[in-house]
């Protein structure tokens, strides 16, 4: 009888593992479970694009045409309630199972709610593309946009809702919003963008609830302002779906716990992009990287340690994107605390840059603002300076 | 025939974006000039600002591969191929004639 690979989770992550799966020549069965009714799609133009209205449905579909030669078996709208691993089956919600020999785990993540916000209309979190097709309706008729969360989500979806002719204000709890991925002082350079396009951002600042009955009307902040809206974004954070695992056995801490060349704990597991722990031998901790290429590129490495090939682990340089305000932002490498931000290159005040982070002198990751040639330049010259298996 | 630059304004390994009705990126592969539409396939990103290995540049922002001779690309994110555009040297000059396909595809 043939082997075969359940892939479980069919986004960027599933669909890219089952087609690097044919690309190393497994011939067996392969089925990919996905929750969702839809083929998979790509999230990003969820907050930009698609969002705005400029890309549609099928702008934004991730299958390509080659993709229909791969032969996969797809079971949409169905979801995965348990991994039993003395049989390496998959329990699906309906009571029936897919014996494997192999399992790909990517079931990603999903976005953080607030407290007290359910059942409330107008308040939205951004993950799918429901969640778009939603809150694209409900901006079109809407003057006041809050935007609780000043991370990716908050500010791409504050841009998008600006050039949709909203007014928008922001609220963060940090006094810098995305200190973490790019540190503090460039955290305040990209945070201008708002108040460049009228954006209003407060910061520091908590929220105390939302008001209103059946519909949401204001924000609360923790300091008693309310702040007016008719619709609420809340964009504070992803959290990976991993609960369906829970008693699975597969080692989970803030994600699947992997090694470095994505295997679990659990032999024939392997588990990858958004929903994946993956061990970093350069940050000596387990690493769950929330950005696209990561959930493109890892799954080859998941499916060569799936189909038993060795070699060393592989070093990656993270990579994510952002665009704001017609602004895109580029960054590339690992950053630290400590580490030194020098401009290269232009300048933070007209918007177009590149800043080099560097460690005891040498470079390690690198940021650009509307710098597409020269990021790419550093990206790679970054790429060529990781040791191979460090 | 649109004039791009004198040959020597775009060395080995550069490449230049030029005007049309959509824009065109040109590059110099070893001497050897080739023209495709600027804009990838996949969504916005200049190719002129793109990494140049061989006879193929990449993307900027998502890294799909485009070969700069048939205009073919080689994975995703993109799905559908660059138009390619003939590219004339006349006197030191780079010329394009847009709308006309280089060497590979028809
Ligand atoms: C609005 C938005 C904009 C973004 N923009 C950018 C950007 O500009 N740049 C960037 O680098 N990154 C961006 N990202 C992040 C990027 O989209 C993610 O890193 C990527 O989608 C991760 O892919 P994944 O396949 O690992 O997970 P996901 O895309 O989260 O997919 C997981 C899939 O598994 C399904 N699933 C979950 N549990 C189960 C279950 N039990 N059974 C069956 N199916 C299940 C989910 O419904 C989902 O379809 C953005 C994300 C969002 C939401
Ligand atoms: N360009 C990109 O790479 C991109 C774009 C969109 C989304 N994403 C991904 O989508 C996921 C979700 O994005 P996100 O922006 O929600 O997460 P995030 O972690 O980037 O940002 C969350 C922000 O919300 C703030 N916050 C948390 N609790 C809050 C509260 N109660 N009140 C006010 N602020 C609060 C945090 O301090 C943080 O600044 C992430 O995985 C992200 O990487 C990526
Ligand atoms: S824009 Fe070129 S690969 Fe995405």
């Amino acid at each position: 009888m043939s082997s075969t690979i359940a892939v479980v989770g069919a986004s960027l992550a599933g669909l890219s593992a089952a087609r690097a799966l044919r690309e190393q020549s497994y011939d067996g069965r392969i089925v990919v479970v996905g929750d969702e009714v839809h083929a998979p799609y790509d999230r990003p133009p969820l907050s930009k694009e698609f969002l705005a209205g400029t890309a549609s449905l099928e702008d934004i579909a991730l299958g390509a045409p080659d993709d229909e030669d791969l032969g996969l078996e797809w079971r949409l709208h169905t979801t995965a309630v348990g991994l039993d691993h003395p049989s390496r089956s998959v329990l699906l919600h309906d009571g029936s199972t897919i014996r494997a020999d192999g399992v790909v785990l990517a079931t990603g993540a999903r976005a953080r709610r607030l407290p007290g916000s359910e059942g409330l209309d107008g308040v939205h979190v951004l993950r799918s593309l429901d969640d778009a097709i939603a809150l694209r309706e409900d901006l079109a008729a809407a003057g006041r946009l809050v935007v609780i969360g000043a991370g990716f989500i908050g500010a791409e979806v504050a841009a998008t809702a600006r050039t949709l002719g909203l007014e928008v204000t922001v609220v963060e709890t940090q006094p810098v919003p995305l200190a973490g991925p790019l540190g503090a002082d460039m955290g305040v350079v990209c945070a201008g963008l708002h108040a460049d396009h009228g954006t209003r951002l407060l910061l520091g600042t908590g929220v105390a609830g939302l008001v209103g009955t059946g519909r949401v009307e204001a924000v609360e902040l923790t300091d008693g302002t309310r702040l007016p809206a008719d619709v609420v974004v809340v964009g504070i954070g992803a959290v990976p779906n991993i609960g369906w695992l829970a008693r699975s056995g597969v080692a989970l801490g803030n994600g699947v716990l992997t090694d470095a060349r994505c295997a679990t704990n659990i032999p024939g597991v392997v588990a990858v992009g958004d929903c994946a722990a993956t061990w970093s031998a350069a940050a000596e901790r387990h690493v769950r990287i929330e950005h696209w290429t990561n959930a493109l590129e890892q799954p080859a490495t998941a499916v060569a340690t799936l189909l038993g090939a060795g070699g060393p682990a592989p070093t990656p340089v993270p990579y994510f994107w952002s665009d704001q305000y017609g602004a895109r932002i580029q960054f590339a490498g690992s950053r630290r605390e400590g580490d030194v931000a020098r401009v290269v290159e232009g300048s933070c005040a007209d918007r177009s840059f590149l800043v080099v982070y560097e460690r005891d002198g040498r470079p390690v990751a690198v940021l650009g603002m509307n710098q597409p040639r020269l990021f790419t330049r550093w990206r790679r010259q970054l790429r060529a300076a990781v040791p191979a298996g460090s | 025939m649109i004039p791009v630059c004198p040959t020597t304004a775009l060395p080995p390994g550069e490449a230049t974006r030029i005007e049309a009705d959509e824009p065109i990126a040109v590059f110099n592969v070893d001497g050897e000039f080739y023209a495709i539409d600027d804009t990838c396939t996949h969504q916005d990103a200049s190719l002129a600002d793109g990494w140049l290995d061989g006879c193929s540049v990449e993307c900027p922002l998502h890294a799909s591969c485009f070969d700069l001779r048939t205009g073919k690309v080689s994975g995703p994110p993109a799905k559908t191929p660059v138009r390619t555009h003939r590219v004339v040297v006349q006197d030191g000059m780079v010329y394009v004639q847009p709308g006309t396909t280089g060497d590979g595809v028809a």
